[in-house]
């Protein structure tokens, strides 16, 4: 049975691009988590005990706030899909507030060490934290530029039933950004 | 694999988040046991499932896709296993 007979083809959501973009980033990423798996079983005591100082709550309300965002951006899209570029916007600008959250919480999380004198240079354990938390809170707030942008173009009304790969392309990144808390959040905050 | 709804979905994953949270403050890791960080990580690959298939949209794209996603979750998560099992010898 081909196409026409109710079954359709393979489709990749969003561009080609944004796609391979996405492969570099696991890529490095997943490096980094492995370089923290791998440097943390050399010295288990001292990233346990380092790791206690961290706030669990942050993190797992922050998980929730991207993947309540990730959720919001999968509805814009079936909104706009469905030419309804209205509701698209306001998923879109649930969205930010989503991510908003999420800077707000890794800001006071981030100078609430920077307070207690931490940084790279204080042990392996923090400088891993902060290269990977900082490494990926930067990504969040690229991907909020995106949606940023989104938004204006969707309430512009850019984009409808027969346009949205542009959008398509912004969530992609987006979900790549909550992919990679998931396995962060349980990697840096949980695992002792 | 089971095809949740959107909003289903994402009520599974705030669960799975809750799962995991409740399992970092009960106290039962640090114990030099691999259950409880089995346990996380396959909440973890549960999540990251649900992320590609589904919010990414990956279940209806071309399977090299799909595949090079789901290796790049399993691959990472396996390796992250295997590195904490090694830190317990």
């Amino acid at each position: 049975m081909g196409k026409g007979h109710g079954i359709e083809s393979p489709r990749l959501a969003g561009d080609l691009a944004v796609w391979l973009i996405i492969l570099a980033e696991l890529l490095a990423f997943g490096i980094l988590f492995l370089s923290y798996a791998f440097a943390r079983t050399f010295d288990v005591a001292l990233f346990n005990a380092s790791q206690s100082t961290l706030d669990l709550t942050f993190g797992a309300i922050n998980t929730a706030l991207l993947i309540t965002g990730s959720w919001c951006v999968v509805r814009a899209v079936h909104a706009v899909r469905q030419d309804a570029p209205a509701a698209g916007a306001r998923w879109l600008l649930a969205a930010l507030a989503c991510g908003s959250g999420f800077v707000v919480i890794k800001v006071l999380e981030f100078s609430d060490k920077a307070q207690a004198g931490i940084d790279l240079s204080t042990n392996t354990f923090y400088m891993f934290y902060i290269l990977l938390t900082g490494f990926h809170f930067f990504h969040v707030l690229a991907a909020m530029v995106f949606l940023t942008i989104l938004l204006v173009k969707t309430r512009a009304g850019h984009y409808g039933q027969h346009n949205h790969h542009a959008l398509e392309t912004g969530a992609a990144f987006w979900h790549m950004v909550d992919l990679l808390w998931i396995v962060l959040f349980p990697l840096i905050y949980v695992m002792r | 694999m089971v095809r949740f709804s959107t909003n289903s979905l994402w009520l599974l994953l705030l669960l799975a988040t809750g799962i995991t949270y409740w399992l970092g403050e009960s106290g039962q890791l640090g114990h030099a046991s691999m259950v409880p960080v089995f346990l996380i990580f396959g909440v973890s690959l549960f999540k990251g499932l649900g992320v590609v298939l589904d919010f990414m949209d990956l279940r209806h794209a071309p399977a090299l896709w799909r595949y090079l996603l789901l290796g790049w979750l399993v691959f990472v998560i396996g390796m992250i296993l295997l590195a904490y099992w090694l830190g317990l010898q």
